[in-house]
């Protein structure tokens, strides 16, 4: 019997919590492709994702859900485009702290749609944090269409990253319903 | 929740459609390169604003609206209403020297002056003071900020206009060899001499400006207007080339199904 993959994409601006979203869920320790921080403008934390994070969610005997996070940094958005390849959905990770990483969440978020035209959903991250932007006012710094869903998110809370995952898949649903 | 950044990456314009699209209720307070402003809102509406360069009071805004001379102003400074710009007011309107609407259109035209001159500032941390009014004596307005942002945006091309024409600051200016006989009727404002009188090769754009204490946009509206008199040109430097587009390919879409959403919304569920 063949086992049938399928695959989401976590992508989003550098240190927006990727890996930590993956982490959260993933049934295998996230296979990680982490490397020290080389420019002084990255050093906001130690580490850094160079190629993808690789999480896994067994379905069933014959169904895996394969997670994927795309690399932070500009400088490998090559990969992206391999990501996105066969993906069924992707979600954007937002810090909600950093405003000045808003501008390039749009334009991942863009550059996704243009690769394949499938749901997504913006996770606002960093929602416990007291200078978080509200979700309403992501809304408008994103110039998110009202009909994308934009979701409170922490990215080490399981129970918070099972949610933004469920309503990605209810909006692939949707689609394939329609 | 707090909504703070830098103009750097959130503009005034995107700032002011958040607070009109969301009716926040508050004040902004916008740290720029060379000046301080704040703003208050009521529900979206734009209803006070001053800057530290203007202080917002009733008198400065009388005199740099000319309602009254610099010697009205001190006299007004010396009456013990002169702080409270609501008695101030009041006092102005029953000695019959201005009228309640001539009042409220100098308030409006005053911060609208200055929200315009906001437009232009491109550096500069910001933050939000949910529910923060101003002071209960201070004269507020209602503006309409979809009319402030238009014409913000007509500010912001003309600024891109600008960009476009002068795209470096970092380049120097001199007077140019053969000036023709357009130079002769040209009569050029205190503003423009003052560049004027540092042209010289040694100088470059952004030098000038920090000379004179002009914005971005300042100089460059004056450079431009002098380039297309004729009276001085630009010394170029090597341009830098425009970045490529990112190429892109969409993909087609996958063979998804609604058995396999469903096992899979089962299976996230049961985590």
């Amino acid at each position: 019997m063949s086992i049938r993959t399928v695959k989401m994409v976590v992508t989003g601006p550098f240190n927006s919590g990727k890996t930590a979203f993956i982490h959260a869920i993933s049934e295998i320790d996230v296979v990680s492709t982490e490397r020290k921080i080389t420019l002084q403008a990255e050093k906001i934390k130690d580490t850094t994702t160079v190629a993808m994070d690789f999480g896994r969610i067994s379905v069933d005997e014959e169904l895996v859900l394969y997670l994927f996070g795309t690399p932070g940094q500009k400088r490998f958005d090559f990969m992206w485009e391999i990501l996105s390849e066969g993906m069924l959905g992707f979600v954007v990770m937002v810090d909600s702290t950093r405003p000045e990483t808003f501008r390039e969440a749009r334009y991942i978020m863009e550059t996704f749609r243009a690769y394949a035209p499938t749901p997504f959903v913006v996770a606002a991250n960093k929602q416990d944090h007291p200078d978080a932007w509200s979700i309403e006012d992501l809304r408008i710094a994103l110039r998110l269409d009202p009909q994308i869903r934009c979701l409170e998110c922490v990215a080490t809370e399981r129970e918070k990253v099972k949610n933004v995952l469920l309503e990605l898949l209810y909006c692939i649903l949707e689609e394939v319903q329609e | 929740m707090a909504l703070q950044g830098n103009l750097h990456d959130f503009s005034v314009t995107q700032l002011l459609n958040l607070v009109h699209l969301a009716r926040k209720t508050g004040t902004l307070t916008i740290q720029g390169t060379n000046d301080h402003a704040s703003l208050s809102f009521a529900e979206g509406k734009l209803i006070y604003g001053q800057s530290r360069s203007s202080d917002g009071t009733l008198i400065s805004i009388l005199l740099a609206g000319k309602q009254i001379s610099e010697e009205q102003a001190q006299l007004l400074r010396s009456r013990p209403q002169a702080s409270n710009d609501k008695e101030l007011g009041l006092l102005l309107i029953h000695a019959g020297y201005l009228t309640q609407p001539a009042i409220l259109q100098a308030v409006q035209k005053y911060i609208t002056e200055l929200v315009l001159r906001l437009f232009t500032w491109s550096e500069g941390g910001f933050r939000f003071h949910s529910g923060v009014l101003p002071p209960e004596d201070r004269i507020t307005v209602r503006l309409d900020l979809e009319n402030l942002i238009m014409e913000g945006a007509r500010r912001m091309k003309e600024w891109e206009r600008l960009q476009e024409e002068l795209p470096n600051l970092d380049v120097a200016l001199k007077f140019t060899d053969r000036p023709d006989s357009r130079l002769r009727n040209i009569n050029l404002s205190v503003e423009e001499w003052r560049v004027v009188s540092y042209v010289n090769p040694k100088n470059t754009i952004r030098q000038i400006a920090r000379a004179n204490r002009l914005s971005d946009i300042e100089i460059r509206r004056i450079v431009y207007g002098l380039m297309q008199a004729g009276i001085v040109e630009s010394i170029r430097l090597e341009g830098d080339t425009a970045p490529r587009p990112p190429v892109i390919q969409p993909l087609a879409k996958g063979p998804d199904q609604v058995s396999l959403i469903n096992r899979l919304i089962t299976r996230i569920r049961s985590l």
